[in-house]
């Protein structure tokens, strides 16, 4: 069963062709990796999967639904950790998590259960400072939370996860990733680091275009 | 278990997430608050100002009241409305927020309320002040209230098309207040003009109808040329 599937996808920017033609999909339990040297279009594309970015041709079908016409169906079993955050500087690590849960109507989680993944997460005692006081890694890690907190969704798309993490937190990382696989969840991810992920990856390139 | 389901996004409960979009950005203003307080100080200097140029004269002041009032909410609301959306941008959570499964536009009208809230009580509850600052009468107090009521809502749905198209750029304050400053020329006319009635007696009915008519085209079509206009500074 497809998760994602992508069709014909273009994309240029400033007069420059990042990719063309490309076709993609992501069945459940399919761990994608992304692959390509600076400036060649993953995040690009990632943006594009999730309907932040809009292609120059083709559509992309999340979980049936079309990420431009239907985003709000689209982005319902998603979960989204690109480059920004996405997380307030003014607010603590569970404010900004309590507020993730409600704006994806998951009310029901309990602030225990916050503080719970943070301290899985390493952010014991840093649950009530300001987000802006806490290093990059920490920060990433609030972010990286949102996997743990979203119950329903089926399609992480991870765009570069583990920078500044730690070596433990990306050990955590990976294994929960791993599970999720095996709980029938499809992943496409970026990294330049290492993937050591206990599940088969397909790796997906995308060559440095002129 | 990672289950498929297609009705997912029904049993979301929208106003649920509406609230607490609105309780996000009350808080967030709260711990902003010399910077919420800017606009406002920028709205009392500039109608101090304006007695000390033009002189202490009670009846040329009551005359000049209303526009200076007015013209001073327009430019201290337009100051407030760059921090709209630049910090939601900035950080990552207008991402977050389009890919929520409530749609767009009501988030938008939600944070537009919730600003306008925080910038207008402030200068409502100031207004009695200033009011006597400027020698109004009772009846010109009243209407200036009502205008502002009406016509503040207007500044802050078209203010915010402005705010969600330049986004994406760097000091980005006077490119808004260029674009926006002459589409809020009829407002100024309509609600200094009320205020000019009011202080000669005569009815206001029709400028604040108009006034009114104004607030819910705004209503209707801001909500959603704001929310496209943030998916486009996303591409």
């Amino acid at each position: 069963m497809l998760v994602l599937d992508a069709v014909q996808l273009s994309c240029e920017k400033q007069d420059r062709i990042l990719f063309q033609d490309i076709d993609l999909s992501i069945k459940t339990g399919e761990l994608v990796l992304l692959k390509g040297e600076n400036g060649a279009g993953k995040t690009s594309l990632l943006r594009i999967l999730v309907g932040l970015s809009q292609p120059q041709n083709g559509n992309v079908r999340i979980n049936q639904h079309d990420v431009q016409s239907d985003v709000n169906l689209a982005s319902s079993q998603l979960v989204y950790v690109g480059h920004k955050l996405g997380l307030s500087a003014l607010l603590n690590p569970i404010e900004n998590l309590q507020f993730y849960c409600q704006s994806i109507g998951q009310e029901q989680v309990a602030q225990n259960d916050i503080i719970d993944i943070l301290e899985q997460l390493g952010l014991h005692g840093h649950e009530d400072l300001s987000v802006k006081n806490l290093s990059a890694g920490q920060q990433r890690r609030v972010a990286l939370a949102k996997l743990w907190l979203h119950k329903t969704a089926n399609l992480w798309v991870l765009d570069e996860p583990f920078t500044a993490l730690d070596v433990a937190t990306v050990e955590l990382l990976q294994t929960f990733i791993a599970e999720f696989l095996q709980r029938g969840g499809g992943v496409i991810m970026t990294s330049h680091q290492a993937v050591r992920i206990d599940h088969p990856i397909r790796v997906f390139e995308l060559e440095y275009a002129w | 278990m990672v289950s498929q389901q297609d009705d997912t996004f029904q049993s979301y409960k929208t106003l649920p997430v509406l609230w607490a979009v609105a309780k996000r950005d009350f808080s967030l203003a709260y711990r902003q608050r010399a910077e919420l307080m800017q606009p406002l100080m920028f709205f009392l200097m500039v109608i101090t100002l304006f007695p000390l140029a033009i002189g202490p004269a009670p009846q040329t002041l009551q005359l000049v009241s209303g526009a200076v009032i007015w013209v001073a909410a327009i430019l201290s609301l337009l100051m407030g409305l760059e921090r709209l959306f630049r910090d939601d941008y900035l950080d990552g959570s207008l991402e977050q927020l389009i890919l929520s499964p409530t749609p767009l536009y009501l988030i938008v009208l939600v944070k537009v309320v919730s600003h306008w809230l925080v910038n207008m009580i402030p200068l409502l509850i100031m207004s009695p002040l200033l009011a006597l600052f400027l020698n109004m009468t009772p009846s010109m107090y009243t209407t200036l209230i009502f205008t502002l009521l009406l016509g503040t809502p207007i500044i802050s749905l078209v203010g915010a098309i402005g705010v969600a198209l330049t986004v994406g750029l760097q000091r980005s304050g006077v490119l808004v207040a260029l674009l926006l400053i002459p589409l809020f020329i009829p407002l100024l006319i309509f609600a200094t003009s009320a205020i000019d009635s009011a202080a000669m007696n005569l009815p206001i009915s029709f400028q604040l109808g108009i006034i009114s008519v104004l607030l819910l085209v705004a209503l209707a079509v801001s909500p959603m040329v704001i929310a496209y206009s943030l998916k486009v500074s996303q591409h």
